[in-house]
């Protein structure tokens, strides 16, 4: 699917069945008090194939990291499902024990997800033990040599102050692997890393994708780390996907006028920085119409009014994406869907 | 690189800087040799991994180190060595003539104090006469300058979001119209959009104001794009300095061209599914290699680069590196290995 890489892609055939799907999911929190409820995630369809590395992208707030932890098991949609395999998954404790075998976490700090006086092998090894695997000494070594901690023995003592941060990150990877799951859902895998450190860790997982066909879902606001290791890119804001595509097809063209101003601040970018101003809205008060609407650099300018959509902006509501298929990209504006008709 | 056209003293001079911290293992260099200079109305970035010593600098240019500290060579402020100024000098110095931003801003207010009261301490302390009047009628003023409601002099910490509170940081920094703003990290954990936010209002002000500015980061894009010059710190000491835009486009150190290359430019096919990184981890500051300290992570070094010792050569086009290569009687291949970027070419746009 990328023509100029010149790398080859696990990335499955189109229609094979998804290794992990979210399906018109929505998590709503009650309120506190007073408060009204929020809407972190409202109405996402994700598909990932065996292989894919998708990459969830969006600002704080927009509710990727719940979408991540409920791909995970870790919070139950209000509404849809969440499919392993094409089956959904199950909440009860022996059901999501054997799910979490199959799709693990990867978090964004190495130094708070690592207990500071477990040894690396106690880390890695505690996987194995809640799941009463065999040939631990086995499955810890061929974790550790797999994240490039080589030879595995000279690092099973060794305590998480010991290590350099990229070293601590391989050790939490490591942990994810010790189980071979199918699926690693990361939550930011490198933003509390070291630029040098950066660059490695990503080739680690892009390794791993390729060695034993690993998908992943990263969440993350990092638009380079996208660039450099998914196949495809997700952009939410305020609960929905409104953009999906390769990296190529988001970047080269960004159709939602959130992603444009995205890219558009992005230290290098070509095009002259549209600064969005205040701070994403807020998931209790989901505006009516375009949910962008609000903050929309389009309809501020009168673009939309000249396509004659920003009364549809204001005020009819966008349907939910489908999910997609690997190389198949897709916008959720009024304005992109006029203009592409 | 201090090139002083004139008699008067540069806003900040570094000269031959050297910080090591007493532990129980025995003393550690962090900083071993550094100068540099910023003037008024400058602009200078200051890049590098964690514990290369950038933000250990930056804190001893307002003597905020812990006490295992001893420094050596000179912090010249206006002409004035601050290591050696009384403590009642200093305090003025502090503030009103240079300020810091911290790195974790955030978490440096103080949650049970309005955001008002929290700007106005400083100008208080500073200038005693002030009115509460005064004092109030300037933190609007300042919470204007950075771009927030003057009605958020009201808010508590905790009712800001994280960019919000950055923005208090800097109007706090900004309180005694100091002539240096030292930020450290002072985008680090926010998202792309508030963090352009952030950077557009830091550049301004200091456009506006004619103040000094030193930024710390290990992201050399964000330095590039709000700084004129570049430092790029490895081990405790400068080891490629100059413009910018050459620094981070083609660095002539591989060490800066190692951290130009880990943030990708999106569109280039050349990072499309493949990351950069470099391999390896920096020193130990106790046991830093002899010859250039970076020689072991080096994948150019010659035998050579672990014995001679190296110095900052000039490097052309302003720039000074700290690398064999770039002498004009080392053999071998040009010592820029990879140009990140030509200038105005557009391989931003470059994926059909």
């Amino acid at each position: 699917m990328t023509a100029d890489s010149g790398q080859e892609t696990l990335v499955a055939e189109q229609g094979a069945t998804p290794v992990l799907s979210a399906a018109g999911v929505r998590v709503s929190f009650p309120g506190r008090g007073r408060r009204p409820a929020a809407t972190a995630v409202d109405g996402v369809n994700l598909d990932i194939a065996p292989g894919e590395i998708v990459a969830l992208v969006g600002e704080s707030g927009c509710g990727k990291t719940t979408l991540a932890r409920t791909m995970l098991g870790l919070e139950r949609p209000t509404e849809g499902q969440v499919l392993f395999g094409g089956s959904p998954i199950g909440y009860r404790s022996g059901a999501l024990r054997m799910y979490r075998r199959q799709v693990q976490l990867v978090l964004q700090d190495p130094t708070g997800s690592l207990n500071p006086r477990h040894t690396v092998y106690e880390a890695v090894a505690e996987g194995v033990r809640i799941h009463r695997l065999g040939d631990e000494e086995a499955r810890v070594s061929r974790a550790l040599a797999r994240c490039g901690l080589r030879p595995p023995e000279r690092f099973y003592g060794r305590y998480p102050h010991e290590l350099s941060g990229g070293q601590r990150q391989r050790v939490v990877i490591a942990g994810a692997l010790v189980l071979e799951p199918q699926v690693l859902v990361a939550d930011e895998p490198v933003a509390s890393l070291d630029a040098s450190v950066r660059g490695e860790i990503l080739s680690l997982l892009l390794k791993l994708r390729d060695d034993l066909g690993l998908a992943a879902l990263v969440v993350t606001h990092d638009l380079g780390l996208a660039w450099n290791i998914a196949d495809r890119l997700a952009v939410m804001y305020l609960g929905r996907i409104v953009e999906v595509g390769t990296p190529e097809q988001v970047f080269a063209n960004p159709r939602h006028p959130y992603t444009k101003a995205l890219m558009s601040v992005l230290p290098e970018s070509p095009i002259e920085p549209i600064v969005l101003a205040g701070e994403p809205p807020d998931a209790t008060r989901i505006p009516g119409g375009c949910r962008f609407h609000p903050r929309c650099p389009e309809l501020a300018s009168g673009a939309a009014a000249a396509a004659g959509v920003d009364g549809r902006c204001r005020g009819e509501r966008l349907r939910v994406l489908p999910p997609t298929v690997p190389g198949e990209s897709q916008v959720s504006c009024h304005l992109a869907q006029a203009l592409a008709r | 690189m201090a090139q002083l056209p004139s008699e008067r003293p540069p806003l900040l001079e570094l000269r031959d800087l050297a910080i090591t911290y007493q532990t129980g293992a025995g003393p550690v260099p962090a900083v071993r040799g550094v100068s540099l200079a910023v003037d008024a109305g400058q602009t200078l970035g200051l890049a590098g991994e964690s514990g290369c010593g950038k933000s250990t600098v930056a804190a001893s240019i307002l003597r905020l180190l812990p006490s295992s500290a001893t420094i050596t060579g000179e912090i010249l402020f206006n002409g004035e060595n601050v290591i050696t100024m009384r403590w009642g000098r200093l305090r003025a110095v502090r503030w009103a003539g240079a300020s810091i931003i911290f790195q974790g801003a955030m978490h440096s207010l103080n949650p049970v104090q309005r955001i008002g009261r929290q700007i106005a301490e400083p100008i208080l302390l500073h200038s005693p006469q002030t009115t509460p009047a005064q004092a109030q009628r300037r933190v609007a003023e300042l919470l204007g300058q950075v771009g927030l409601p003057t009605r958020r002099a009201e808010s508590y910490p905790h009712e800001l979001s994280g960019g919000q509170k950055q923005r208090v940081m800097i109007a706090m920094a900004l309180a005694c119209e100091p002539n240096l703003i030292i930020a450290d990290e002072p985008t680090t954990a926010l998202d792309v959009m508030i963090q352009a936010q952030v950077l557009n209002l830091i550049g301004g002000l200091v456009r506006e104001h004619g103040i000094g500015l030193i930024m710390i980061s290990h992201d050399l894009s964000v330095l590039s794009e709000t700084c004129e010059r570049l430092a790029v710190m490895y081990a405790g000491r400068i080891v490629e300095q100059g413009p910018s835009h050459l620094v981070f486009t083609q660095a002539r150190h591989p060490y800066a061209e190692a951290l130009a290359w880990a943030f990708p430019i999106i569109g280039d096919p050349r990072t499309r599914l493949s990351p950069r990184g470099l391999p390896g981890d920096p020193p130990d500051p106790a046991k830093i290699p002899a010859g250039c300290s970076f020689h072991p992570r080096c994948a150019v070094a010659v035998p050579e680069c672990s014995e001679r010792a190296m110095e900052l050569w000039p490097a052309g086009d302003g720039r000074l590196a700290a690398c064999l290569r770039i002498l004009p009687d080392f053999p071998g291949e040009s010592p820029v290995r990879s140009v990140r970027k030509e200038e105005k070419d557009q391989p931003g746009e470059a994926v059909a």
